[in-house]
């Protein structure tokens, strides 16, 4: 048994006690810790990336029990992708709370930080649908906390309806997971894949509701149409590099779609194989509707990222629920992209508005480095909305190409494209308004620029996002080429079931 | 016995449906405590309904037995439910003396040019 599979879930669990009891009053020690226990993540993380890449799949049994009787943890292609992506996005995130001082605003930062990763980590690497429940809820509770970090009374209150939005989703996914057991008699994935294919015909409606009822959970997490509504207040309202750290949550929940209705509900199962083509790609059009106009109609910064956030989820759903190698290849591509496009643009925004005091669309007198945050703006709104030479435009192009079928081919392409366009037409009108309007305004006598200059530090995340943006793009080939084999690995599920559930490796 | 356990759930989620949708804190709280409780006793049914028997094998007795997994299903969802209603109330309770209001739905100024940080 090979244990660095579980230590992505382990070591945050070890490091956010630690750091809640013995630290709490030394928010220096905290720091160092927190930093510490997130590069190790990291570390691991690069590992684990390194070992599925041979294309094995890596079954953890907790125990050491058998697979469909005990807890597993799988790590493959994807899992390994997805942890790999929340660990670096973690450390973005912690350099940029640690340098813009947001940690020391509230209590508990870093523990709540290392509980949210530990979660998040955790729902990517189960193998068991109740443990990606009580993953789920691990990194929700952390969230909660994280949420209203640093308080006021707004950000309260959009925390209040963050909170009760879940707490329904997470009653909702309970009654899903009560239905599934009843008719199938498992919770493991791929176990219940096994089971629900030959499933008798009388029993099958009831897999169906189990399996639509999960799937709205989900689309809860992945803030699709009917129940974005969430999203926008939460991420607004959140901090900034919390908000930058909730990018990977909607991912959460586009990657248990992905995995659940691939290998569970997936093709070739007739009860649920056309679930996610009926209901998932109009969701997603819609979903790129809601955010195109929202980033249209934002008279305020944070709304505007929150609403352009909305629709690349949209984006990155239509490609999802065309089930194809191809479009998951592309979906993948497009979900590392428009995670860093995210916190990218949170992080942005967060200096901007750390200088200007308000996130309201309207000019006030230019700040200290009006140029530099221009720049940045810049360069996180072409990646957000998809233009050349950053990724966003290349994950685009892929979407575009995936989605070739004629019945998709007419909504997904003239959503993708209007949807681009708006949003462009959005970050441009703001972005003139925020930094060229203010040029042309009086400067304050007041204010003193100098002191309020952003130090390397604070710039270097949002740098290094954008960076990891152009990397993207650059290393466009080999990077597609994995995420290939990636897809094609989550389409296999037989190898996946027989590395579970078989005699196959043992990781 | 079915149809006792079938309505409860059904009453239990109704109520707590209707009491979420009053979108005022503690109506909401009550609310996801009936639904959280429904769903409890819908986890104990995913197991099929059994009458005087353990959960685990008996060694003596003969082999009948009722399924012991939802109940431990139902152990981790109570003890998560519980965690999640405590951290509600806090944070209820937090927003009531911040806004002085016990709603929960989004308030008229939110959308306001000015913007609060």
């Amino acid at each position: 048994m090979m244990h660095w599979i579980i230590l992505p879930v382990v070591m945050p669990a070890l490091f956010a006690p630690i750091i809640g009891f013995v630290m709490r009053h030394d928010i220096g020690l905290a720091r160092i810790a927190s930093v510490t226990g997130t590069v190790l993540l990291l570390a691991v993380a690069l590992f684990n990336a390194g070992m599925a890449a041979t294309g094995e799949t890596f079954v953890y049994r907790l125990g050491d029990w058998p697979a469909p009787f005990g807890i597993v943890l799988v790590l493959d292609r994807l899992s390994a992708l997805m942890v790999l992506l929340t660990a670096v996005l973690a450390v973005i995130v912690l350099i940029h709370a640690i340098a813009t001082g947001w940690d020391a605003r509230g209590k508990h930062f870093h523990t709540l930080f290392q509980f949210q990763l530990m979660g998040i980590c955790g729902a990517f690497l189960t193998g068991d649908i109740f443990n990606l429940f009580v993953f789920f809820e691990v990194l929700l509770i952390a969230s909660y906390g994280l949420m209203i970090h640093a308080g006021g009374r707004d950000r309260v209150r959009a925390g209040l309806q963050y909170v009760v939005m879940n707490l329904a989703g997470s009653t909702l996914f309970l009654f899903a997971l009560g239905t599934l057991y009843a008719s199938t008699g498992t919770l493991n994935i791929a176990d219940m894949a096994r089971v629900i294919a030959t499933i008798p015909a009388e029993e099958a409606a009831l897999v169906r509701v189990a399996a639509i009822l999960l799937m709205i959970v989900f689309a809860v997490k992945a803030a699709l149409f009917p129940v974005q509504f969430w999203l926008p207040a939460t991420y607004a309202n959140a901090s900034a590099p919390v908000a930058a750290l909730f990018a990977i949550m909607t991912k959460v929940g586009a990657y248990a779609i992905l995995r659940v209705h691939t290998i569970s509900f997936g093709p070739g199962i007739t009860p649920t194989e056309d679930l996610a083509a009926t209901w998932l790609f109009p969701a997603a059009i819609l979903t790129i509707a809601v955010g195109a106009f929202g980033v249209l109609g934002a008279r305020r910064l944070m709304p505007l990222i929150a609403f352009s956030v909305l629709g690349s989820m949209g984006t990155l759903m239509a490609a999802v629920s065309a089930f194809s190698p191809e479009a998951t290849t592309a979906a993948l591509y497009y979900l590392v992209h428009s995670t860093f496009a995210a916190a990218c643009l949170f992080l942005v925004a967060d200096l901007v508005v750390a200088r200007r005091n308000n996130d309201a669309l309207r000019p006030v007198p230019a700040t200290a480095q009006n140029g530099l945050f221009a720049a940045l703006f810049f360069g996180a709104a072409i990646g957000m909305a998809g233009m050349p030479p950053l990724s966003g435009f290349l994950g685009k192009l892929l979407i575009l190409d995936a989605l070739r079928e004629p019945g998709l081919m007419g909504w997904a392409w003239a959503a993708i494209l209007g949807g681009s366009l708006l949003t462009i037409v959005g970050f441009a009108r703001a972005g003139s308004v925020l930094f060229w309007s203010s040029t042309a305004l009086e400067a304050p006598l007041a204010a003193s620029p100098e002191t309020r200059k952003a130090g390397a530090w604070e710039l270097a995340p949002a740098m290094i996002s954008i960076g990891m943006l152009a990397l993207l793009a650059i290393l466009a080939l080999p990077v597609s080429g994995y995420l290939e084999d990636t897809a094609l690995q989550i389409f296999d599920r037989a190898g996946y079931m027989t590395a579970v559930l078989g005699t196959g490796t043992e990781g | 016995m079915e149809m006792i356990l079938a309505s409860a759930i059904g009453v239990l989620t109704a109520a707590g449906v209707y009491l979420l949708l009053r979108l005022r804190t503690f109506p909401v709280i009550l609310g996801l405590a009936f639904l959280s409780y429904a769903v409890n006793v819908f986890i104990f049914a995913s197991g099929r309904l059994a009458i005087d028997q353990s959960p685990i094998l008996s060694r003596y007795g003969e082999a009948s037995y009722t399924d012991p997994l939802p109940q431990a299903l139902v152990l981790t969802a109570i003890v998560i439910s519980f965690g999640m209603t405590a951290v509600l109330v806090m944070i209820g309770l937090a927003a009531y003396f911040e806004a002085e209001s016990d709603r929960v739905d989004i308030d008229q100024n939110d959308d306001r040019a000015e913007g609060g940080k």
